[in-house]
């Protein structure tokens, strides 16, 4: 789809860019010192490391991952909001005040405070790497992504942008800018995401969603001798495929193909006009049978009945954050399923009309097998991942470094409850944007996650502008932290003290801003090469590895006095590579890699159920059997 | 080389009685969290039932988790200062 540039958007992006870019210059004469680089010198306010801690957490995948999720799958979408907030009360009751205490600028510092072993050290900046850079690429990915539908530029010069302002932001004033850049993003989000949905609440539903949506012709046909013959006089059938369980016919109308799903009503046919993606062997693509430019790929997501107080109606008028989710759930939304078919040797993706009860869409089953067609595999699947999302939050290195930006315990504490409000309530907004963009007419069905920004358009082109802006700034905000951690990995855990360089503070520092500055080129390159590619798993691997790694590491150490060093060690590495390996040989890589889902060695795609587990025993066997009095956790 | 804290801290009295209550907690929040899993898992049906406000039970524990979160936290966190001053404040006293 091809979308106008907002020059609004763009204005509003230039004075957020410049606001954190003068905040950065403005910090950076006063950063001195490894503590002011890697930790803020530990003097930010419990309130601003709350929202700065929402900011830093609310990522893209968040933001307009979710919110895509919900409004093409409805309530399972919103499991991941659930899950993902559910992870801060463990960093809230069990990891945040002892973390603070025993740690100085990374959480290695915290898993090494009783031991001063290489072996941690060396293995818990490997953790902190491999799970920063798996969250870093989606972010690179999504900038680029997103910079063509909101600002008008191509994807490579959205990256650029991003990495270019993230390595000024972290390489001037380290953790102190990036702390700043994350409150304000986090607080635009949260502040911004309410107007949205207080805009889409109050305005009510309406069966049709505008004036100018497009109605979605039926012809009727019958069927002689195996070909259509049609009651339109304006369409002739020009051909006839059959994908998995439907038929669809392409009609031709003024030398333009489209695509119509054949249905069967009461023994006679019926053709429902569908919308289409046709890529042609010379890589011409065509949608609904005409080049983008001609805007015939048109936004979807209506009523098929709205039922309010159990009638019919055309409009409900103005509603309150409950009833809303009642008159979904009572009325009937056409949602569009996607299905892929060959064609003339072209590729052709068909999105045909679904109608689907609120009553499904309300309830878990349309994105994650645990109704029909559902397995145990696939039962154990959603149980891994919520447990994935339940344990991760606690374990990612970018979060965690934010404890050490505080002052005390106390402020730790209060910092993560302020993050819990923010990111709570944002994440019961995610379901009302989700629910609207699926309601209103303005999906994308080739980019789900333009749904919110394409939800704030319909209410004004002045939201569009301001939302487009912030989802662009969310990457600039969670970027900059990914980077941080990983800095400070490299700078602090490995070159300080896994390599012991023995470097003063103002080497420190030029280090950590050295790493910023290749770990931002490294995501710049890596943004580019992926360029296309869905890698917004990649940010499901990071929760998988951070839970397996860290979590068991982290606990054990706080509650398990036999705990050793090379216990935690090895319980890192065993949780890196059990969740890696089960992940790459998992069913929806196979599928990934071109192959057979059924021909996976294994039935299960979410690694957490049995890696997490597995670097606890690791953990506690190594640990029995390498028992000396010195390395034992006091 | 020094590993130990960013800023320094004293000694925290109330460490102990905090971990304990925070231990309590997450196993409540824990319970409840694995009951909407299990639900979901088990009889995501059930989860369409209508309870209260005209939300479905999926809604309404979804949301119910996400508040009960924040609940927990501010009582949390209630606790642990009250202690904190309490706890702390003595010893204060008695050096």
């Amino acid at each position: 789809m091809t979308y106008p540039v907002s020059f609004l958007a763009v204005l509003f992006f230039v004075v957020i860019v410049a606001l954190v870019l003068g905040l950065s210059f403005y910090f950076a004469r006063k950063t001195k010192t490894a503590s002011g680089y890697f930790a803020a010198g530990g003097t930010i306010h419990w309130g601003v490391n709350g929202i700065a801690f929402a900011g830093d957490y609310l990522s893209a995948a968040s933001f307009l991952g979710i919110c895509g999720m919900i409004a093409f799958s409805g309530y399972d979408g919103f499991l991941y909001s659930i899950g993902y907030l559910a992870g801060w009360i463990v960093a809230l009751f069990v990891v945040a005040e002892p973390l603070k205490r025993l740690g100085k600028y990374t959480f290695t510092d915290a898993l090494d405070s009783k031991f001063n072993s290489k072996g941690i050290q060396l293995m818990a900046a490997i953790s902190t790497l491999i799970v920063s850079i798996c969250y870093l690429i989606p972010q690179m990915v999504g900038a680029g992504a997103l910079i063509k539908p909101l600002l008008g530029l191509e994807h490579y010069v959205g990256v650029l942008i991003v990495g270019t302002v993230v390595i000024i932001i972290v390489s001037t004033a380290g953790m102190t800018s990036t702390t700043y850049v994350q409150f304000i993003k986090g607080g635009l989000l949260i502040v911004f995401s309410t107007v949205l949905t207080i805009y889409l609440i109050t305005g009510g539903l309406n069966k049709k969603p505008s004036e100018n949506y497009k109605d979605f012709l039926t012809i009727n046909a019958t069927l002689d001798g195996g070909s259509f013959t049609l009651d339109s006089s304006e369409y002739k059938v020009a051909g006839k495929v059959k994908a998995k369980d439907n038929d669809f016919v392409k009609l031709e109308k003024e030398g333009i193909r489209t695509w119509w799903k054949v249905n069967q009503v009461n023994g006679s046919y019926q053709l429902e006009e569908a919308l289409s993606k046709t890529v042609k062997s010379d890589e011409t693509i065509l949608y609904n049978g005409a080049p983008a430019s001609e805007g015939k790929f048109y936004q979807v997501g209506h009523f098929s009945k709205l039922v309010k107080n159990g009638k019919e109606v055309d409009s409900t008028g103005g509603l309150n954050p409950f009833s809303i989710l009642s008159v979904i759930e009572e009325s009937e939304i056409v949602r569009f399923t996607k299905t892929s078919l060959k064609d003339e040797g072209n590729n052709v993706t068909i999105w045909y009309q679904n109608p689907t009860p609120g009553k499904t869409i309300m309830r878990p089953g349309l994105k994650f097998k645990v109704d029909k067609g559902s397995d145990f595999w696939s039962k154990l699947n959603f149980i891994s991942l919520m447990l994935a999302l339940f344990f991760g939050t606690a374990s990612l290195p970018h979060i965690l470094i934010r404890y050490y930006t505080v002052p005390s315990q106390r402020d730790a504490r209060k910092s993560t409850i302020v993050a819990i409000v923010g990111i709570g309530f944002f994440y019961i907004l995610t379901l009302y944007m989700g629910l609207g963009a699926m309601t209103h007419g303005v999906l994308d069905l080739s980019s789900s996650n333009m749904s919110a920004p394409l939800l704030a358009k319909y209410f004004g082109i002045g939201l569009f502008s301001i939302i487009s802006a912030i989802a662009f700034a969310t990457v600039l905000g969670t970027v900059s932290g990914l980077i941080v951690a990983s800095s400070g990995a490299i700078a602090h855990d490995l070159m300080d003290r896994f390599m012991n360089l023995k470097m003063t503070e103002k080497q420190k520092v030029r280090a950590g801003k050295i790493a910023a500055l290749v770990i931002g080129t490294i995501a710049i390159i890596l943004g580019i090469l992926f360029k296309g590619m869905n890698v917004s798993f990649l940010v499901g691997w990071a929760f998988a590895v951070a839970a397996s790694a860290n979590l068991p590491a982290i606990l054990m150490l706080l509650f398990w006095k036999k705990t050793t060093a090379k216990g935690i060690a090895a319980s890192i590495f065993v949780g890196i590579v059990s969740a890696l390996s089960i992940i790459l040989i998992s069913p929806d890589m196979f599928a990934r890699y071109g192959f057979d889902k059924a021909s996976s060695p294994i039935s299960l795609s979410q690694p957490g159920i049995i890696s997490i587990p597995l670097a606890f025993i690791t953990l506690i066997v190594v640990s029995l059997m390498t028992q000396k009095k010195k390395e034992i956790a006091k | 080389m020094q590993h130990g804290e960013a800023v320094k801290m004293g000694k925290d009295n109330a460490e102990k009685v905090k971990s304990k209550v925070g231990l309590i907690l997450f196993a409540i929040y824990s319970f409840i969290y694995a009951g909407f899993v299990f639900i979901n898992t088990l009889s995501p049906k059930t989860m369409g039932v209508k309870v209260i406000l005209g939300l479905n039970l999926a809604v309404f524990y979804g949301f119910g988790l996400i508040i009960l979160a924040i609940v927990m936290g501010i009582l949390y966190n209630h606790y642990c200062t009250k202690m904190e001053n309490k706890m702390n404040s003595s010893e204060e006293e008695e050096n």
